[in-house]
């Protein structure tokens, strides 16, 4: 089994042409990066807002809410109706790309809105203290300050869209889930399971992206507290610690808010 | 709608093993959390090995994993025990870190208050750290049970019988009615889930309503 599986992955028309590996991961990393852009721009505004002003909060419970409808559910649906719409080769791409970007939208507001209201109110009082203006405490002060839930959000995003645009091959759009549901079709398992290990691989090296990414771009302000301290007391896992407001903090993401 | 009452009682069935598919794996897996998350809590060192380790397990798409079970269990492609197996991996992935969050957060002084009256290892950790626990395990139990209603359903590509075949099957069919039932059927289930799980957390913390 696992012999055929290999010679799947080493054969040669694996690695060339538009059904090859390279180019169906790029497909499926474009797909991904392209609907978490447009999730992004739409959600993170929105969830830095909620926090920042604390008006609408039930945009923050309905989008957690709305993440309990099927994601495989919302696939079929969206294509079924979206899809005869569309009089293009874009049939195929568009109704698919619209439930990645919807998916992506929960977890990257919770995490944009969570990180903003865990901002220590001390500090946001300081800032305004010292004459910055509401905008200025946003972009200066939260938006920093936030930043380690708003990429664990986006990092929960990623994940969720890199797996659903797996099932969308379903409704035939292209990327590394082709392989499983093609393979599945004509009942060949060392191309189903070949693929699987190429999108399982694809979806960790990505998460490990997130990871570094991660540990670069937040302050080290902020960094700093998690570096063991001698002779100090380290609490082993501190999943949420300070900045992790808690009536959201378990929904903001299984991966956790930090570097693990 | 005469097609919902037709199709009650098949409705009934798939209902009832995709409860199962999601369900299980809940209990089976915050039974294997509980004691990773105590480890990961207890010893440092070893806590971002099994955090990380899990959470790296949560990366894996669902129908990727599915696939690949057969690899790892030796079973039949169509096999049921892939998809428990596969969804109590989920679960631990999610749980582990919830629990250590949940001993995490049980106060200092309630332990030591603890200690001091006599409890101790296994006695304490079961009769106050635990109950303790609860509110914050409850929450983390309660996003893994929305989580497993969803992906359970995913199954229904390969082909394991549950609410997830009318998503599948409505698609095929161009009957937007089957497809809603599918979707109608897996938000009441992730529902029933919640409402069962909030109902233990009241029963298992009556201190949290004492004062009120």
């Amino acid at each position: 089994m696992l012999a055929s599986i290999w010679a799947w992955l080493i054969a040669p028309e694996q690695w060339s042409g538009s059904r090859g590996i390279p180019n169906r991961v790029l497909e499926h990393l474009g797909y991904s990066a392209l609907a978490l852009a447009i999730g992004a721009a739409i959600a993170v505004p929105l969830g830095l807002w909620v926090g920042h002003s604390g008006r609408a909060q039930w945009i923050v419970t309905a989008t957690n809410a709305a993440r309990a409808v099927p994601s495989l559910g919302l696939l079929f649906a969206v294509a079924m109706f979206v899809g005869p719409r569309i009089s293009s080769d874009l049939a195929y791409v568009i109704p698919s790309l619209v439930v990645l970007v919807l998916l992506a939208i929960p977890p990257l507001v919770s995490g944009a809105y969570a990180g903003v209201r865990a901002v220590d109110p001390a500090v946001r009082d300081a800032a305004y203290g010292m004459g910055m203006r509401p905008r200025e405490v946003l972009w200066q002060v939260e938006v920093p300050c936030a930043l380690p839930l708003v990429l664990s959000g986006a990092r929960a995003a990623t994940l969720q869209v890199i797996a659903t645009a797996t099932i969308a091959a379903a409704v035939s759009l292209g990327g590394l889930g082709r392989y499983l549901i093609d393979g599945l079709a004509v009942r060949d398992y060392p191309q189903m399971a070949g693929g699987a290990v190429v999108v399982a691989s694809l979806a960790l090296a990505v998460d490990l992206g997130w990871a570094l990414l991660t540990r670069y771009a937040v302050s080290p302000g902020l960094t700093g507290r998690s570096r063991p301290v001698r002779g100090g007391k380290q609490p082993p896992v501190r999943g949420v610690g300070r900045h992790e407001a808690p009536a959201t903090s378990s929904r903001v993401l299984p991966t956790g808010s930090e570097s693990t | 709608m005469t097609w919902v009452w037709e199709h009650l009682g098949d409705i009934g069935g798939y209902a009832v093993s995709h409860a199962l598919l999601a369900g299980i794996p809940l209990v089976v897996g915050l039974l294997l959390a509980l004691p990773l998350g105590w480890v990961a809590r207890r010893y440092p060192p070893i806590a971002s090995v099994v955090v990380g380790g899990s959470s790296l397990l949560y990366t894996i798409p669902s129908l990727a994993l599915f696939i690949l079970m057969p690899l790892v269990l030796g079973s039949k492609i169509l096999d049921a025990i892939n998809v428990y197996v596969a969804m109590t991996i989920y679960t631990v992935a999610l749980l582990v870190r919830t629990v250590a969050d949940a001993l995490g957060a049980v106060p200092d002084a309630t332990r030591q208050a603890a200690t001091a009256m006599g409890y101790r290892g296994f006695g304490r950790l079961v009769a106050v750290d635990l109950p303790l626990a609860v509110p914050v395990l409850a929450a983390g139990l309660r996003v893994a049970a929305v989580s497993n209603v969803s992906i359970v359903s995913v199954a229904s590509l390969i082909g394991y019988p549950q609410l997830g075949y009318y998503l599948t099957d409505g698609y095929q069919r161009s009957f937007p009615l089957e497809i809603g039932v599918g979707i109608v059927g897996c938000l009441l289930l992730a529902l029933l889930f919640d409402g069962a799980i909030r109902a233990g957390e009241w029963a298992l913390t009556p201190w949290a309503r004492a004062g009120r």
